[in-house]
C-alpha cells in the first residue's frame, strides 16, 4: 500500500506520482471516490493510470493508492448465471445498491460472500495431491458442478484435513500440507486477468463446436478449442449470429463478453437465455452462462480490461476439464479503447492511429484458446473456443483489426450486408468464408454422421461455385445464355441458398438444426438436384423439372421438427416419384447417424 | 466568492490554456468574463498542476491573454429541470431563448448523465405506429429503440422527422407523450420549419426544444444534445413520459467534435474525426431505453446527413453501429418523385421481431414485410437486368416481379406528408400487391395466412 498523488488527468487516462514501488499492470484506487485503475505506463517518477471509471471531477493533488496487487478477477462458485462489468463488478447487486443507472465508485464483490455452497469432498485426509487436482466439488447449478481445485502453486501437497457441508466462498474446506506448512483452501480464489492460466500441454483441436447454424456446421465448423472471427458492417448480423452461438452452442459454459455495444442487446440476452432451454440437457441456458456487459458508453478502459476479465474467467471453468466457449461482441471496441488510451499516451501510432501493439495483444488474446490437457493428475481435457466478433468501418475488411485477427484465427465467417438487404440470413458469404478445421472435422463427421457427409459438403460447396460463375454469364447475357443443364445447377445452387444455408434465428423450429438433420437436409437437396440432371438426360422436358411440386415440399423440409426426421426421408421419396427416375444411392448413403 | 484567475497562457480555436491554477477538477464547469463585458462558458478537459486546458463553448473570439477573467465553478456543465420545461425553447447550452421566463428548477442535473446499468434495461416490445407504411410495415419503431435516419443533402429527413413525431402512437395506450428536439447546426429555416410544424399541431405544449442553429458557435453543439437528453430522462424516467428524442443534425455535432480533437492536436482516425467517435456518439445514443419498473421510455430519432450520401464515411458508419438499425433516404427515390423516399432495403430495425406479431400489431406482419422485402429485392434485380438487356430477356415470373417493385414504390412506399396510415391499412396494402405475384413465389408467408388475408386478382 502506497500513497500518490493525482498531478494531471486527461479523460480515462491519470497521471500520479510518488508511487515508487508501484509495479506495471497493478491496481490502484484513484481519488476520494477510490475509483479503480490500472497502471499501464511508468515514465520518470510518474505512473500513466487508467481509469474503470468516469473521472470528471478528479483534480490534482487528489490521493491514489496503490494496492501492489494486479488486476485479478475472483474465482469461485457463483460466477455462473451473473452478469458482470468489464471489471467483474456485479452488476445485479451493483442496481440493488445503487439504482437503475450505474454511478461511480460503487464497489460490489463479484461472488457472493453469504450465500452458501454445499462442498462434496471428491479426496480423502492423508491423499496426496498435485496442483489442479480437484479436492471436491459443488453443485453450482443444476447442469454444472464446480469443481475446487488444488491451487496451481501446490505441486505435491498432502491433505491433512477435508470437511464435507455447507460452506461459504470463504470459509476453509480443506487443509493442505505444502513444503512442511500448513495451507486452508477456500473455495474462493483470484487471479490476475492479464496472465494465462497454466495447463500442462496444448493439443490440436478435433471434435466440431456444434452450433445448429447450418452454414456454420455443415461449411464452415469451427472445432472445440479453435479460433473463430466473424467480421462484417453494421446490418449484417454480426450480433445475432454471437447470440445464436451463444443460445445453441454444443459447449457446457458459456462465457459472452459485451464488449462496447448496445446496452438492449445485452438486455435481450439476459431476457432471453433464462426461459430457453439447452437442446442437450433441457434446462436454461442462462444456468451455463456468464455474461460481462460493458455497453459503448460504460467508461472505454473498463472496455479494454473486459475481454481479459471474460477469458480468465472462461480458462478457469476449462481447468475443471470443460468445453467452453468464449465470445467477443466486439473486439473492434476492444481495440478502439486501445488505441484511445494509447493516444492519451501520446505513443507513436501505427496504422489508422492504433498501437504498433495491437497485433501481439489480439494475437496473445486468442492464444489463450485451445484445447489442453489441464493440471491434475488425471490429465483431463479441457477445451476453450474464443470467437470474436469485429466491426471493421464501412465493412472494409482491409483495416487493422480484421486484417491483425485473420493472421491469428482458423475459422472466419465474412458477413456482407448485400446477402443481408436480400433477407438472406445468417448473412454468411459462402465464397469469401473458409475453415481450416474442415479436414479434421470431416473425418468426425464420417464416425459420428455418416460417410458421405463429407461428399454431400463437397458438391455443395462446388454447385455453389459453379453458380457465382454462372452468375456472371447470366448478369452479361441473360439466362438464355445457359444450357439446361446449366439452369438445373442454378436451381440446385438456389435450393441450397435458400432452403440451407438461410435460417431463421426468430424461428422457433429453424432457429437450431441438429447435425443430422443438417445431413438430411442437405441430402434431399442435392439428391434432387442429381436426380434433375438424371431426369433431364433421360429425357423430361426442362421446365417440368424446374417448376416440380416437391420443390415447395424441399423449401418447407426444414420446418420439420428434430423429432420427425423421417419426414425429410419421405420427401426424397417424393422427388422419385416427381421425377420418375430410380435413385442412385451411394453405398454407404444410409449408414450413420 | 470563486477564484478569478487572468492567467490565460495560449488560445487555440477553440480551447484555452489557463497557468498556476489550484483546486480545479476533470470536467468541472468554466465561466470566462470578456474584456468586452461578454461572457462565455466552456468545460475542463485537461488538467494537471499547472495548467488547465478548457474548451469554451461560444467560441473564442474576444478573448485576450491579459484581461479576460476565468472562473472555475466547482460543478460540471448541468440543466436545470421542472414540469416547466415543457413547452419551452432554449438555446444549445439550456438557455431559454423564446422570451419566457426562467425556469425555477426542481433539480439540476448533470448534463454528462450515467450510462444505464444493462441489468436494469428493459426490453423494448411496444410497437410505435408511425403512420409511415415503409417505416411500420417494414423497419418498424419499437419504444425504447433509437432509430436513425440517413440523409444527403436536400432529401426531405426534415418533413419526415416531424411527420413521426406528429403522428407516432402505441396502439391502444393513452399515456403521457412528449418530444425533445435537439437542433445542432441547422438552419434557421430548417429550426422555424419544426417549430411552426409543432405550433401548428398544438404538439409544441408538450415538446421542449433546444436550438443551435448553423451561426451558433459550433463548440455549443457538443452540450446541446446532452441537455436535450438529459431532459429526455427526467421525462421520461422522473414524470413517467414517453418521450421521442430528435436529434438533428449529428453530422454537425460530429464537425465540433472533430474541431476540438484537431485543436487539441490529438492522432486523428479516420478522414480526421478522432479515435473516440464511436464511444463519444454511444454516450448520447445509448441514452434511449427503457428500464425495468419505469413507465416513461425514452425513443431516439437522430437524423444525419451523410456526407456525398456515403454510407461508410464515419459518421454514418459508427451511428449505424451503435443504434438499432438505420432508416436510409434515397436520392433515386427522391427524383422519381416518391415520397417518403426510404429506401426500404437497406434500411433495418433491429427491434423488429420483438416489437411486432399476434398481440402486438398483427400475426401476418413479420411474414408479409419478410414477403415484400423479399419479392422487393428481386423486383428490383430484375428492373436492373431489364435496363440492360431490354424487356425480351425477362422471363413472364420476372416481369410481374418489375411490375411490383413498381408497384411497391408508388403505392406503398410513396405516402403524403399528412397521410396517416395504420397499420392495418399497411399490412393490407402489402397483402394488396402480393397479388401481382404468382401465388406459389410467396415463400414467407405461411398457407393459412394467405387463405386469410390474400385477396382474389381482380384482374389479370
Amino acid at each position: 500500500m502506497e500513497l500518490g498523488k493525482i498531478v494531471k488527468v486527461s479523460g480515462p487516462l491519470v497521471v500520479a506520482e510518488g508511487l515508487t514501488n508501484a509495479k506495471m499492470y497493478d491496481m490502484v484506487r484513484v481519488g476520494k471516490e477510490k475509483l479503480i485503475g490500472e497502471i499501464i505506463e511508468l515514465r520518470g517518477g510518474f505512473a500513466s493510470i487508467q481509469v474503470y471509471e468516469e473521472t470528471s471531477g478528479l483534480g490534482p493533488e487528489d490521493p491514489v493508492l496503490s494496492t501492489g496487487e494486479p488486476l485479478s478477477v475472483e474465482l469461485g462458485p457463483g460466477l455462473l448465471s451473473s452478469i458482470y462489468d468489464g471489471i467483474q463488478r456485479p452488476l445485479d447487486v451493483i442496481r440493488s445498491v445503487a439504482g437503475d443507472f450505474v454511478i461511480r465508485g460503487v464497489d460490489a464483490p463479484a461472488i457472493n460472500r453469504e450465500k452458501k455452497w454445499h462442498f462434496k469432498p471428491l479426496v480423502k485426509k492423508g491423499d496426496t495431491v498435485t496442483a489442479g487436482d480437484f479436492l471436491g466439488e459443488v453443485e453450482e447449478t443444476s447442469i454444472i458442478k464446480h469443481k475446487i481445485m488444488v491451487p496451481p502453486q501446490f505441486q505435491k501437497a498432502t491433505v491433512k484435513e477435508i470437511f464435507e457441508g455447507d460452506f461459504t466462498v470463504e470459509e476453509r474446506v480443506a487443509i493442505l500440507e505444502f513444503e512442511g506448512k500448513e495451507h486452508e483452501v477456500k473455495m474462493l480464489n483470484q487471479w490476475p486477468v492479464r496472465k494465462a492460466r497454466p495447463y500442462k500441454r496444448k493439443l490440436a483441436p478435433y471434435a466440431p463446436l456444434i452450433t445448429g447454424q447450418r452454414v456454420i456446421d455443415t461449411f464452415f465448423p469451427i472445432a472445440k478449442g479453435g479460433t473463430a472471427c466473424v467480421p462484417g458492417p453494421f446490418g449484417s448480423g454480426k450480433t445475432v449470429i454471437q447470440h445464436q452461438l451463444a443460445k445453441w452452442a454444443d459447449a457446457e459454459i458459456v462465457v459472452f463478453i459485451g464488449c462496447g455495444e448496445r446496452g438492449n442487446e445485452m438486455t435481450d440476452v439476459l431476457i432471453e437465455l433464462p426461459q430457453l432451454l439447452d437442446p442437450y440437457t433441457g434446462k436454461p441456458l442462462m444456468e451455463r452462462t456468464i455474461l460481462i456487459a460493458n455497453t459503448s458508453n460504460m467508461p472505454v478502459a473498463a472496455r479494454e480490461a473486459s475481454i481479459y476479465t471474460g477469458i480468465t474467467l472462461a480458462e478457469y471453468f476449462r481447468d475443471m476439464g470443460y468445453n467452453v466457449a468464449l465470445q467477443a461482441d466486439s473486439t473492434s471496441r476492444w481495440a478502439e479503447a486501445l488505441r484511445e488510451i494509447s493516444g492519451r499516451l501520446e505513443e507513436m501510432p501505427g496504422e489508422e492511429g492504433y498501437p504498433a501493439y495491437l497485433g501481439s495483444r489480439l494475437a496473445a488474446f486468442y492464444e489463450r484458446s485451445g484445447r489442453v490437457v489441464c493440471l491434475g493428475s488425471d490429465n483431463r481435457e479441457g477445451t476453450l473456443t474464443a470467437i470474436g466478433s469485429v466491426s471493421p468501418p464501412g465493412g472494409d475488411l482491409s483495416e487493422p483489426v480484421v486484417q491483425a485477427t485473420l493472421r491469428i484465427v482458423k475459422v472466419f465467417w465474412g458477413l456482407e450486408d448485400r446477402l443481408a438487404y436480400e433477407r438472406h440470413f445468417p448473412a454468411i458469404n459462402w465464397l469469401i468464408s473458409y475453415s481450416l478445421y474442415l479436414d479434421k472435422i470431416e473425418e468426425y463427421w464420417g464416425e459420428q454422421v455418416a460417410q458421405d457427409y463429407k461428399n454431400l459438403h463437397d458438391e455443395a460447396m462446388k454447385i455453389l461455385q459453379r453458380e457465382a460463375e454462372l452468375k456472371e454469364i447470366v448478369r452479361l447475357v441473360g439466362i438464355d445464355a445457359l444450357s439446361p443443364e446449366e439452369r438445373i445447377l442454378m436451381e440446385g445452387a438456389k435450393s441450397i441458398r435458400e432452403d440451407f444455408l438461410q435460417q431463421n434465428a426468430f424461428n422457433e423450429l429453424d432457429s437450431f438444426t441438429s447435425l443430422k438433420k443438417q445431413y438430411y437436409l442437405l441430402r434431399l437437396i442435392i439428391h434432387f438436384y442429381q436426380l434433375s440432371l438424371k431426369a433431364f438426360q433421360q429425357g423430361k422436358p426442362l421446365n417440368e423439372i424446374l417448376e416440380a411440386k416437391v420443390k415447395e415440399k424441399i423449401a418447407r423440409a426444414k420446418f420439420v421438427p428434430e423429432e420427425k426426421l423421417e419426414e425429410i426421408k419421405k420427401i426424397e421419396k417424393e422427388v422419385e416419384k416427381e421425377l420418375q427416375v430410380e435413385a442412385v444411392r451411394t453405398k454407404n448413403g444410409r449408414q450413420g447417424c | 466568492m470563486l477564484k478569478e484567475y487572468l492567467t490565460i497562457k495560449d488560445v487555440v480555436g477553440p480551447l484555452v490554456l489557463v497557468e498556476g491554477v489550484k483546486g480545479v477538477k476533470y470536467g468541472e464547469l468554466v465561466e470566462l468574463d470578456f474584456p468586452d463585458g461578454s461572457s462565455s462558458r466552456g468545460s475542463v478537459l485537461e488538467i494537471s498542476r499547472d495548467y488547465a486546458l478548457v474548451q469554451v463553448f461560444e467560441g473564442t473570439r474576444g478573448i485576450n491573454t491579459t484581461q479576460t477573467k476565468v472562473r472555475f465553478v466547482g460543478k460540471s456543465l448541468q440543466f436545470g429541470v421542472s414540469r416547466d420545461i415543457l413547452g419551452r425553447v432554449f438555446d444549445g447550452l439550456g438557455r431559454p431563448i423564446d422570451g419566457g421566463p426562467q425556469i425555477i428548477a426542481d433539480e439540476y442535473l448533470d448534463i454528462h448523465g450515467a450510462a444505464i446499468n444493462p441489468y436494469a434495461r428493459d426490453y423494448p416490445t411496444d410497437f410505435i405506429q408511425t403512420g409511415i407504411s415503409a417505416i411500420d410495415g417494414m423497419n418498424p419503431l419499437v419504444r425504447g429503440q433509437k432509430l436513425p435516419i440517413f440523409s444527403g443533402a436536400g432529401l426531405p429527413h426534415p418533413q419526415i422527422a416531424a411527420q413521426i413525431a406528429r403522428q407516432a402512437t402505441v396502439l391502444g395506450k393513452e399515456e403521457e407523450f412528449a418530444v425533445v428536439f435537439s437542433a445542432m447546426g441547422i438552419t434557421f429555416e430548417e429550426a422555424d420549419y419544426f417549430i411552426s410544424e409543432f405550433k401548428q399541431t398544438a404538439a409544441i405544449e408538450r415538446a421542449v426544444l433546444f436550438i443551435n442553429l448553423a451561426d451558433d458557435p459550433a463548440i455549443e453543439r457538443i452540450a446541446t444534445p446532452k441537455m436535450a437528453l438529459t431532459a429526455a430522462e427526467y421525462l421520461a424516467f422522473k414524470l413517467d413520459m414517453h418521450v421521442l428524442v430528435i436529434l438533428t443534425d449529428m453530422t454537425y455535432y460530429c464537425e465540433a467534435l472533430r474541431e476540438i480533437s484537431a485543436a487539441r492536436k490529438e492522432v486523428p482516425g479516420r478522414r480526421g474525426y478522432p479515435g473516440y467517435l464511436y464511444t463519444d456518439l454511444a454516450t448520447n445514443y445509448e441514452r434511449a431505453g427503457r428500464i425495468k419498473g419505469k413507465k416513461g421510455s425514452i425513443t431516439q430519432i437522430p437524423v444525419l446527413t451523410m456526407p456525398e450520401d456515403d454510407k461508410t464515411h464515419p459518421i454514418p458508419d459508427l451511428t449505424g453501429y451503435i443504434t438499432e438499425g438505420q432508416i436510409i433516404l434515397s436520392r433515386d427515390l427522391h427524383r422519381k418523385g416518391i415520397y417518403p423516399p426510404i429506401d426500404v432495403l437497406p434500411s433495418l430495425s433491429r427491434l423488429k421481431e420483438k416489437g411486432i406479431g399476434e398481440g402486438k400489431t398483427r400475426e401476418d406482419h413479420s411474414g408479409i414485410s419478410n414477403q415484400l422485402f423479399a419479392a422487393y429485392a428481386r423486383g428490383r434485380e430484375a428492373r436492373e437486368l431489364m435496363i440492360i438487356l431490354g424487356e425480351a430477356a425477362l422471363t413472364e415470373t420476372d416481369k410481374k416481379f418489375v411490375k411490383f417493385a413498381d408497384e411497391f414504390e408508388e403505392r406503398f412506399v410513396s405516402q403524403g406528408e399528412y397521410e396517416n396510415r395504420t397499420i392495418e391499412e399497411t399490412l393490407e396494402l402489402g397483402w394488396d400487391l402480393c397479388t401481382i405475384l404468382p401465388r406459389e413465389e410467396l415463400k414467407r408467408v405461411s398457407e393459412e395466412q394467405i387463405k386469410k388475408y390474400l385477396k382474389e386478382k381482380s384482374s389479370g
